[in-house]
């Protein structure tokens, strides 16, 4: 009796588990069909066809948008993680209050609505008189990523044993050398997955990028965004199943790559 | 002393490009054109057309945040029982889908709701009525749900993880059935990730202009909306910026339900 109740529940379970994971990818999945569709309707299938993959190279706004997009996300994520890492240990040998307040303002652009961030740099950028384009959008990018960063590195701070760094020093090693060659090491892995959560909000944003772009520049949001009335090319839908595709793969080599021995 | 000098670059930075804006919102938000000092801009929140947006936002997104907590508490527990591989595994599966354009997975809802669309297809081979989905405020809810379910579930997950297993033992094995772990256990040690799920689905949902854009057709207008077509359209950027600061004060309100709740930040969702 109990062992039929155990299957029950595991079957409910797994029953829930597919529910939810095919309501998070069947978008996926439709638009990885969409691009392989010869015809650009979007509900009508028109035959298989891998002709956009072929045009997504030649449409130069595509490229364009594709450039500054990855050029941005990559940048802002470097920029935000240096920033982030070393404001991270600033923070976390302060006082409680200062510590406090700033952790608070940190706080702010991931708890703000994207809207509110969007207009207020954009306020700002015009107040102090930097014209919209590129640079704002890099700039307002790292201002949404720093606090990602320092999340990711603060909990890999606090696990750090403070007298190892201490050790290093008074063994004689200069303090910027025991902190790459002791702390650093722990905290990498916070920092790496600060960068790649930072790369990741970076490419994936629309609305803050909407309102601090300017005339002239596109990143891949904005420009779909601008399509969406005239119609969406079909190889757009090819360039984001090879995105997705590319960057699965390399998550799923990371991930799961046989560990090397000695390794935990 | 040095390690202080660290968080100059980041201080700067905060005070230009985070303090600095939302003061120029609140300039905006509290002068007219010609600078002068006024309410209006917040007062027109009351005005028939700004209130019936702000309470359709309001109703959308408190509908889109308690399903997203009923979807993603028991699927939080699942996962914390499966234990699936590590706990990076799970975040994996959630972060992934933002690998697709943002925009492009919402449009694809489109082609899933549409009249003759893949959900209806269904229903026809089915030889159920087709429904009208698209253009509903339904379609706007589920948008919402489907954009921001990974934040509810993350910092869920997060918090149970770090629930001991013990802990329950104890409780089953002093004779407490489900329910009972469930709502003198379990609920109460993860309020804060539960509270820090709410905020960061339901802030999102009350401000968002791009879903009901692609799913309400043109006709449901959200406060999100209102206030971006005063910024792009509208050109009125004094009442966008006071319609915003009337947004402030939910979000605020949020951040101060966090700080009351999570103060060790142990909900956050990364």
């Amino acid at each position: 009796m109990k062992k039929t109740k155990a299957t029950i529940r595991q079957a409910v379970e797994n029953f829930y588990l597919v529910f939810i994971m095919i309501f998070l990818y069947a978008p996926i999945a439709t638009l990885m069909v969409l691009s392989f569709s010869n015809s650009k309707s979007r509900t009508q299938w028109g035959g298989f066809t891998l002709r956009w993959y072929g045009e997504m190279f030649q449409s130069a706004t595509i490229i364009n948008a594709l450039e500054n997009t990855l050029v941005i996300a990559f940048a802002s994520a470097a920029i935000a993680t240096v920033i982030g890492t070393a404001a991270a240990i600033a923070i976390s040998s302060m006082k409680p209050v200062p510590r406090t307040i700033i952790m608070g303002i940190t706080n702010i652009p991931m708890l703000n609505a994207d809207i509110v961030t969007g207009i207020s740099l954009m306020l700002a950028f015009i107040a102090f008189g930097i014209s919209l384009g590129f640079n704002t959008i890099l700039i307002s990018h790292i201002t949404f990523n720093i606090p990602y960063v320092i999340l990711s590195v603060m909990p890999k701070l606090k696990q750090t044993n403070k007298s190892v760094y201490e050790a290093a020093m008074d063994l004689g090693a200069p303090p910027v050398y025991a902190f790459f060659r002791v702390v650093f090491p722990d905290i990498l892995p916070g920092v790496l997955s600060g960068f790649l959560l930072a790369f990741t909000m970076s490419l994936d944003d629309f609305i803050i990028t909407h309102f601090t772009k300017g005339a002239g520049i596109n990143t891949l949001s904005t420009l779909i965004y601008s399509e969406v009335r005239r119609g969406i090319k079909p190889s757009m839908y090819a360039l984001s199943t090879v995105i997705f595709v590319a960057v699965l793969a390399l998550l799923v080599i990371i991930n799961f790559a046989p560990r090397k021995k000695g390794e935990k | 002393m040095s390690k202080k000098l660290l968080s100059g670059p980041y201080l700067v930075w905060m005070a230009g490009f985070i303090v600095i804006p939302l003061i120029l919102i609140l300039y905006y938000g509290l002068t007219d054109k010609t600078g002068a000092f006024t309410l209006a801009n917040i007062v027109s929140i009351a005005t028939a057309e700004h209130s019936k947006a702000l309470w359709l936002s309001l109703g959308l997104s408190f509908v889109s945040t308690v399903i997203c907590l009923a979807l993603a508490y028991p699927l939080a527990m699942i996962l914390r029982r499966r234990n699936v591989g590590k706990g990076s595994f799970v975040v994996f599966i959630f972060i992934l889908p933002m690998w697709m354009n943002f925009l492009l997975r919402t449009l694809a809802w489109q082609t899933l709701l549409e009249r003759n669309g893949v959900i209806n297809g269904i229903l026809t081979a089915l030889r159920l009525p087709p429904q009208s989905l698209i253009n509903t405020p339904g379609a706007i809810i589920l948008g919402m749900v489907y954009n921001f379910l990974p934040f509810m579930v993350l910092p869920i997950y997060n918090v149970l993880c770090k629930i001991d297993d013990n802990t329950i033992n104890a409780a089953q094995d002093l004779g407490a059935n489900f329910w009972q772990t469930l709502t003198r256990i379990w609920f109460p040690l993860s309020v804060p990730g539960v509270i820090s799920g709410i905020t960061m689905v339901f802030v999102p949902a009350l401000t968002t202009f791009v879903i009901s854009n692609l799913l309400g057709g043109s006709k449901i207008l959200l406060i999100g909306n209102v206030i971006e077509q005063e910024f792009t359209r509208g050109s009125n950027w004094h009442l966008g910026s006071g319609l915003s600061l009337v947004l402030m004060i939910f979000i605020l309100a949020s951040m101060a339900l966090i700080a009351k709740y999570d103060k060790n930040g142990e909900g956050t969702a990364f």
